[in-house]
């Protein structure tokens, strides 16, 4: 017996651990990113979330999905809502603001987060998910200032006009001490510095906004239509607002756009608008709110999508915001979720719902628009 | 070998082949069942997968304004959609082809330095090093490509363009390096321990008998490897390279993290924009609407197509290398 055996060799027990080791560093790694990606939220370490003005929903879990625009502001708002209410659950996943529609309009979701309008047809298909002939509308709940910051050594005041960006952002002014950015900032001495412009090189709202201002108040310099996708010429382009933030910081010379917590968290100066009001416009949350109160409500038959208003010269009016609306069905929500939707929609609508999220440089829905939807949610059914 | 009951039958398992299937154990048949289910759902997955990319492109396919193959645009969510694959194409292969040129040699001769020239002591260590390589996640290659490798490159490309600027492939004009260039470069970095480690295992086994037959004759030991070695590695060579590429191909974090990504073709290597399949496919998933996603799979099995394309072509040179492979 066993003479003839030959011999196989296993591999040895030291290489399987090593391997071992390595796929459970690398799952680890994974996972700390995939959390990591996207905390920019740069909470106070103990930010404190009891309230006295939160009205639980009943028991039960909510699934929202979407934008993750707002994901910082959900993440205070959901925080602080179960803090305050023990089991009744709300859970957002950033996912996206196209993802997030898709899996509202598929059913999986109490609302979904957007920061971009439905199309028609996605309207359309909502009707299948809202029973009792009901259909998706926005509620705009929180606005994002997309401030354009630049990394440009020994200057920390500058001012440009939607000219000069459109003109800088399709690569057409090249250099910083170029006559048309000197002629916005007479009193300031330019660096002989080549501008490189960076874009989202992802499908991104902000890209959309971002685009939108540029069309809708440079009309001649930007003769492209707004889009999630990035149209300007030449530049380069990076992966999310946490990519330009880095290549802004990396290289002197650089200017890109994100929202304003992002210029904040990692002390980028962001460019002051001049818009045609008495005096340039900084990009602060409260600048932003006046902004948005520029713009309309344009929805109809009690949906509440909005229109801005990026050409508004107002004083203090800053008009480059991203409005973050939360999705719903105005008649026929799931039962299973609905007056748990209402209660916590109803809290982030409120007036410390809309507080919270200014200390994270979120800018507050103005008070003639919240009031609406706050009516609207009661209103849900 | 099974161990025989016949005492009689020589040592060398000569015996004749009717005498063991007429014993057919329950271990032996569960075995080759198992066996044969694996290899069976391995060609249902392949053919579900294909199937699945097959459906789901055609939807976009049929939707797209552009030509599929040549628009240089990716617009997929707009309404026509209006997209095209050319400007992936160029930059998947351009990048691995970079990566390939400059990793296999390398592997080649670290593998050759492992199994034949290190003290056995070194080629321990040596081996287990480049195989903790492999372990490390694309992302942290990424990351390492990003915040040093492209600050590094910027010297390097200013000199390539002083003097070699003039072909056009080389032109660079100063702006960070976030090139195909340098996703190349990040790549053969990333591809390394794979043909290393593969390679390595495959220059162990040259039969000692050939080594020492050319020894006999007086070779030195750059000709024993040479006459013997290499000869009788080069099929391992090639799949161990095509491993590589296969991953090279497909890899996304790290590309979509050292390349500034744009709907454009450079003549110049060494300036920013061009694209990957993989890398597309991550940056746009986020916000594609359901036609959006469907074009993002239309180019992923582009890349599929792509990636069994150049698996049978590595095939067949496998196949009339075989006189070689003893």
């Amino acid at each position: 017996m066993g003479r003839n055996r030959t011999t196989v060799k296993l591999p040895s027990a030291p290489r399987r651990r090593a391997l071992g080791l390595g796929a459970a560093t690398a799952a680890g790694v994974l996972l700390l990113t995939s959390c990591g990606t996207d905390d920019n939220s740069g909470l106070p370490g103990a930010v404190d979330f009891t309230s006295d003005t939160v009205e639980c929903g009943p028991e039960g879990t909510a699934l929202a999905s979407g934008s993750t625009a707002q994901a910082n502001a959900m993440e205070v708002w959901v925080n602080m809502y179960q803090t305050n209410c023990e089991n009744s659950q709300v859970n957002y996943k950033a996912t996206g603001s196209g993802a997030g529609i898709q899996e509202f309009l598929q059913g999986t979701t109490a609302f979904g987060g957007s920061d971009s309008l439905l199309t028609d047809a996605e309207i359309e298909e909502s009707e299948r998910v809202c029973r009792d002939g009901g259909r998706a509308i926005h509620l705009p709940m929180v606005a994002g200032p997309v401030s354009v910051g630049y990394n440009v050594p020994g200057v920390d005041d500058l001012v440009l006009d939607a000219d000069a960006l459109a003109g800088i952002f399709d690569s057409r002014i090249t250099r910083w001490d170029d006559p048309r950015i000197q002629e916005l900032n007479p009193d300031t001495e330019l660096p002989d510095l080549a501008i490189t412009p960076f874009s989202r090189s992802d499908g991104s709202g902000t890209t959309d906004n971002f685009t939108s201002y540029l069309h809708a108040a440079a009309p001649d310099a930007w003769p492209y239509t707004p889009d999630k996708v990035w149209r300007g010429k030449g530049g380069q382009s990076a992966d999310g607002s946490s990519g330009l933030v880095g290549m802004v910081q990396q290289n002197p010379g650089a200017i890109s756009y994100f929202e304003l917590s992002y210029a904040y968290q990692n002390g980028i100066d962001s460019v002051v608008l001049d818009t045609g009001a008495t005096e340039p416009v900084a990009a602060t949350v409260e600048n932003a709110s006046a902004g948005i109160a520029a713009g309309r409500v344009v929805g109809e038959d009690g949906d509440l999508a909005m229109e801005l208003d990026y050409t508004t010269s107002e004083d203090g009016a800053y008009p480059i915001v991203l409005i973050a609306y939360e999705i719903v069905c105005d008649r026929g929500n799931n039962p299973a979720t609905l007056d748990l939707t209402k209660a916590f929609l109803s809290w982030t609508a409120g007036e410390e719902g809309q507080e919270v999220v200014t200390d994270i440089h979120y800018a507050a829905i103005p008070e003639e628009v919240i009031t609406q939807v706050r009516d609207r949610i009661q209103e849900m059914s | 070998m099974p161990a025989i009951q016949t005492d009689s039958s020589p040592p060398g398992g000569l015996e004749p082949a009717p005498r063991r299937s007429s014993a057919v154990r329950p271990g032996d048949r569960i075995f080759s069942g198992l066996s044969k289910g694996a290899g069976i759902t391995l060609l249902v997955i392949m053919a579900a997968i294909a199937v699945f990319l097959s459906i789901r492109a055609a939807v976009a396919i049929s939707a797209n304004e552009g030509n599929f193959l040549t628009t240089f645009e990716w617009d997929a969510n707009a309404n026509p959609p209006y997209f095209g694959i050319a400007v992936l194409l160029f930059g998947t292969v351009v990048s691995s082809v970079i990566a390939m040129v400059l990793a296999v040699p390398v592997a080649v001769g670290i593998a050759l330095f492992i199994s034949h020239y290190a003290p056995r002591r070194v080629a321990g260590t040596l081996g287990y090093v480049v195989d903790l390589l492999a372990a490390v996640p694309s992302i942290i290659y990424g990351l390492w490509g990003a915040l040093f490798l492209v600050p590094q490159m910027t010297g390097l490309y200013a000199w390539l363009d002083q003097f070699f600027g003039w072909t056009g492939i080389f032109a660079y004009d100063n702006t960070p390096a976030r090139s195909l260039m340098t996703v190349g470069i990040l790549l053969a970095i990333m591809i390394l321990p794979i043909i290393t480690s593969v390679t390595r295992e495959i220059f162990k086994q040259t039969p000692k008998a050939h080594e020492e037959a050319a020894l006999a004759l007086g070779a030195t030991r750059w000709e024993v490897i040479r006459m013997t070695v290499l000869p009788f590695g080069r099929s391992g060579v090639i799949s161990a390279s095509m491993l590589g590429l296969g991953r090279a191909l497909g890899e996304t974090m790290a590309v979509a993290t050292v390349l500034s990504p744009a709907f454009l073709i450079n003549i110049s290597l060494l300036e920013s924009g061009g694209g990957t399949f993989a890398q597309n496919i991550a940056s746009q998933f986020k916000e594609a609407g359901s036609m959006g996603r469907d074009a993002l799979i239309a180019s992923g099995l582009v890349l599929f197509l792509l990636t069994l394309l150049v698996n049978g072509a590595a095939r067949l040179i496998i196949a009339r290398r075989k006189e070689f492979t003893s």
